[in-house]
C-alpha cells in the first residue's frame, strides 16, 4: 500500500477543510479570526477525544454506541462522589474516568467472552449506563464546584483553551500508538481480517478488550472536561454523542467494515464539522440547518472516495 | 430447504424441539411477555385490568409497527438509523396537511409516500453507491432532523381534525394501533416466509454472493426492501402522529435505538439473514409490558431505564447462550 494511496480519502477531505475553510472565511470576516478557531476547538473537544478511541474500535471492524451514556454516567458521578459520598475533588474526577473505563471493560467483556455483536452489545448499554446515571443521579443536577476546576474547560493556557491542549496531546498520542506500534498494527490485523489475525499469532480478544476500554476511559475523560465547561451535571449528557462522533470518524474516511482508517483522517473529519457549524451560523445559517449541511457532506463524501479508489468495500 | 427462520440446525428428536430450535427467540419474547403480565397481575390485579392492557398494547404499537420494517432492513443485512428522525418527519408533514384542510386520507396518504420515497433514496445509495447503509441512513438522520427543526422550530401542530386521529379509533373495543401492528406483523411475516420475494430479502442477507448466483437480482431487492421499510414508517407516523391531539414536531429522542432493539431482541439477527417480523413485534409489546409493570411495581421512575438496560443485555446474552448450545 503505497502512502498516495492511503492519503486518498484524507487528500480529498483536506481539499475540502481548506475550500469549507476559503469559502465561510469570505462570507464573514468573524470567521477566520483566532478567537473563534480557538473557541471552536473549545467546542469540539469532548466529541474530539471520544472520536479519537472510537476510531480505534471502528478500525477493529467494531462500533461503540454506547459512548454518550458512558460520558452520562461519568459525569453524574464527579457530582456524586464528591458532594453526595463527600470524596474530595480530585479523587471524585478519577474515579469518575476510571467508572468510564470500567463500563468500556465491560462492553469489551461482552463483545469477547460472549461474542455478541458490538452493535448489539453497545445498543444494550447505552440503555443501561443512561438508566445508571438516571437512576444513581435521581435527576438531580449537582453544581457550586470550587473555582480551580473549572479551569479544565473553561480557562486558557498560553492563549489556547486548555481542553484543545488536552486534545492535542491525545492526538499526537492515539496517532503514534495506531501507527507506529504492534499493538496498532494489531487493530489493523483485526479489522481487516480477524482469521487471519488469529493465525498470526495477533491477540484478538485482547486488543478488542483493550480498545473498548480505552473508548470507556476517554468518554470518562471528555465527561470530566463537559462538566468543567457547563459549570454542573445532569444525567442526560452527551446524549447522540454517538452519532456525532461516528460522524466525524466516518467523514474521516474509516472503514465502517474496518481494517482502514487513521487519525489524521478523524482530526480532518472533526475539522470539517465544525468549520461547517461555526462558519455556517456566522453567515447566518441557523444551527439545526447546519445539521443538514453536514449530513449531505457526509454522505458526499464517501460517495466521492468511493466513486474515485474503488478498491474493496469502499 | 427451510431457509427461513433456522438459523440454527434442527434437532432431530421432535417436532416440539424443531419448532423451539426455529422460532427459539421468538419463544422466549413471548414466554418472558407473559410472565412479565403473570406476575405484575399477581401483584396488582389492575395491572391486567383492560384500560391499562389497551395502553400496552396499544402505546407501542407504532414501534412495533416500524420495526416490522427494520427487520426487514436488518435481515436484507443492513440497518437503517434514521427510522427515529424519519417518523418525526412524517408525523410533522402529515399533521400539517391534515391542519391547512387538506382531505384526512391526502394526510394520511403523504405520510406513507414521503416515508416509501426517503427510504428509496437510502436505498439506492446503499445498493448502487456501495455506500455502507449506517453511513448512508446516519447522513439521512442529520439531513432530516436539521430539516424537521429549520423548517418547524419545533412548534407544536395543534387543532388536529378528530378524524385525522386515527390511533384513537376503535375496532370492537380495540385500539387501531393494536389491529395495524397485529395484521402487518401477520401479514409480513406470512409474506416473507411464503412469497418468493419475501424469502429473497433473507437470500440476498445471508449471502449476497449465493442469492446473485440464483438469479436473484440483488439491488433492485434492496431498493425495494427499504422502500417497504419506508411503507412501515410512514403507516408507524401516522399511528404516532394521532395518539395525541398535538404533535410535537421535533425527532423523538432514541426512537431508531427503539425500534432497532425490538427488532434485535426479537431475534433478527444483525449479521442478517435470519429472524422474524413476529418476534420484533413481540419484544415491542414486551417493552411496553415491562416498562408498565415496574410501574405497578412502585420502581422508582428514574431507575426504569437502567432496569429496561439490564433486562435488554440479559436477554442478549442469553440468546447468545442459547444459540450457541444449538450449534
Amino acid at each position: 500500500m503505497t502512502l498516495s494511496r492511503l492519503l486518498r480519502h484524507e487528500t480529498i477531505l483536506a481539499v475540502l477543510v481548506v475550500v469549507a475553510l476559503v469559502v465561510l472565511a469570505a462570507q464573514s470576516e468573524r470567521f477566520f479570526t483566532a478567537d473563534n478557531l480557538l473557541n471552536q476547538g473549545r467546542l469540539m473537544a469532548e466529541v474530539g477525544l471520544v472520536a479519537l478511541t472510537m476510531t480505534f474500535v471502528i478500525v477493529t471492524g467494531g462500533i461503540d454506541l454506547s459512548v454518550g451514556s458512558m460520558l452520562g454516567l461519568s459525569a453524574i458521578l464527579v457530582g456524586v462522589f464528591w458532594k453526595n459520598v463527600g470524596l474530595a475533588l480530585p479523587v471524585a474526577m478519577v474515579l469518575a474516568v476510571g467508572a468510564g473505563g470500567l463500563a468500556g471493560l465491560v462492553n469489551g467483556l461482552i463483545i469477547t467472552r460472549f461474542k455478541v455483536p458490538p452493535l448489539i452489545a453497545t445498543l444494550a448499554t447505552l440503555a443501561l449506563y443512561r438508566g445508571l446515571a438516571e437512576g444513581i443521579s435521581q435527576s438531580r443536577s449537582v453544581r457550586g464546584y470550587p473555582e480551580w476546576f473549572y479551569g479544565l474547560g473553561q480557562r486558557d493556557a498560553a492563549g489556547v483553551p486548555v481542553q484543545v491542549w488536552i486534545m492535542l496531546v491525545a492526538v499526537v498520542v492515539s496517532a503514534a500508538i495506531l501507527g507506529f506500534t504492534t499493538f496498532g498494527r494489531a487493530t489493523y490485523a483485526v479489522g481487516a481480517n480477524e482469521t487471519a489475525a488469529r493465525f498470526a499469532g495477533v491477540a484478538v480478544d485482547r486488543t478488542r478488550l483493550l480498545v473498548y476500554t480505552a473508548s470507556g476511559l476517554m468518554s470518562g475523560l471528555a465527561a470530566v472536561i463537559f462538566v468543567s465547561r457547563v459549570s454542573t451535571t445532569r444525567s442526560d449528557m452527551g446524549t447522540g454523542l454517538e452519532l456525532d462522533v461516528i460522524t466525524a470518524v466516518v467523514l474521516g474516511g474509516t472503514s465502517i467494515f474496518g481494517g482502514k482508517g487513521t487519525i489524521l483522517g478523524t482530526v480532518l473529519g472533526l475539522a470539517l464539522i465544525q468549520a461547517l457549524r461555526s462558519g455556517l451560523s456566522l453567515a447566518g445559517v441557523k444551527g439545526d440547518g447546519t445539521i443538514v449541511v453536514i449530513g449531505l457532506v457526509l454522505i458526499g463524501a464517501i460517495l466521492v472516495s468511493n466513486l474515485f479508489g474503488r478498491d474493496g468495500d469502499g | 430447504m427451510d431457509a427461513v427462520a433456522t438459523a440454527t440446525p434442527a434437532p432431530k428428536n421432535g417436532r416440539l424441539a424443531r419448532t423451539f430450535a426455529a422460532y427459539g427467540q421468538e419463544l422466549v419474547v413471548l414466554g418472558s411477555l407473559l410472565a412479565v403480565m403473570a406476575l405484575s397481575g399477581a401483584v396488582n390485579a389492575r395491572f391486567l385490568s383492560e384500560n391499562n392492557l389497551n395502553s400496552i398494547f396499544s402505546g407501542n404499537a407504532y414501534v412495533a409497527v416500524a420495526a416490522i420494517g427494520m427487520s426487514m432492513v436488518i435481515i436484507a443485512g443492513h440497518i437503517d438509523v434514521s427510522v427515529g428522525s424519519l417518523i418525526g418527519v412524517l408525523a410533522t408533514i402529515s399533521g400539517t396537511l391534515a391542519v391547512r384542510g387538506y382531505p384526512i386520507w391526502v394526510a394520511w396518504l403523504a405520510s406513507i409516500v414521503a416515508g416509501i420515497a426517503i427510504q428509496a433514496v437510502n436505498g439506492v445509495l446503499v445498493a448502487y453507491a456501495r455506500i455502507p447503509a449506517i453511513v448512508v441512513t446516519l447522513g439521512m438522520l442529520s439531513i432530516l432532523k436539521g430539516g424537521l427543526i429549520s423548517a418547524t422550530s419545533g412548534a407544536w401542530i395543534t387543532n388536529l381534525p378528530p378524524g385525522f386521529l386515527l390511533a384513537q379509533f376503535r375496532l370492537f373495543g380495540i385500539l387501531a394501533p393494536v389491529w395495524f401492528a397485529a395484521v402487518l406483523t401477520v401479514l409480513a411475516a406470512l409474506w416473507m416466509r411464503y412469497s418468493a420475494l419475501g424469502r429473497s430479502i433473507y437470500a440476498v442477507g445471508g449471502n449476497p454472493d449465493a442469492a446473485r448466483a440464483a438469479g436473484i437480482q440483488t439491488r433492485p431487492t434492496v431498493v425495494f426492501v427499504f422502500a417497504l421499510h419506508g411503507f412501515f414508517a410512514g403507516i408507524a407516523a401516522i399511528l404516532f402522529a394521532s395518539q395525541l391531539q398535538v404533535i410535537q414536531s421535533t425527532v423523538p429522542p432514541n426512537l431508531e435505538l427503539n425500534v432497532i432493539t425490538a427488532s434485535v431482541i426479537g431475534g433478527v439477527s444483525i449479521l442478517g439473514g435470519t429472524g422474524t417480523v413476529i418476534g420484533s413485534t413481540l419484544a415491542a409489546v414486551l417493552f411496553a409490558a415491562i416498562g408498565s409493570s415496574l410501574i405497578f411495581l412502585n420502581v422508582s421512575a428514574y431507575w426504569l431505564k437502567a432496569v429496561l438496560g439490564l433486562l435488554i443485555l440479559v436477554t442478549v446474552l442469553a440468546d447468545m447462550a442459547r444459540r450457541r448450545r444449538a450449534f
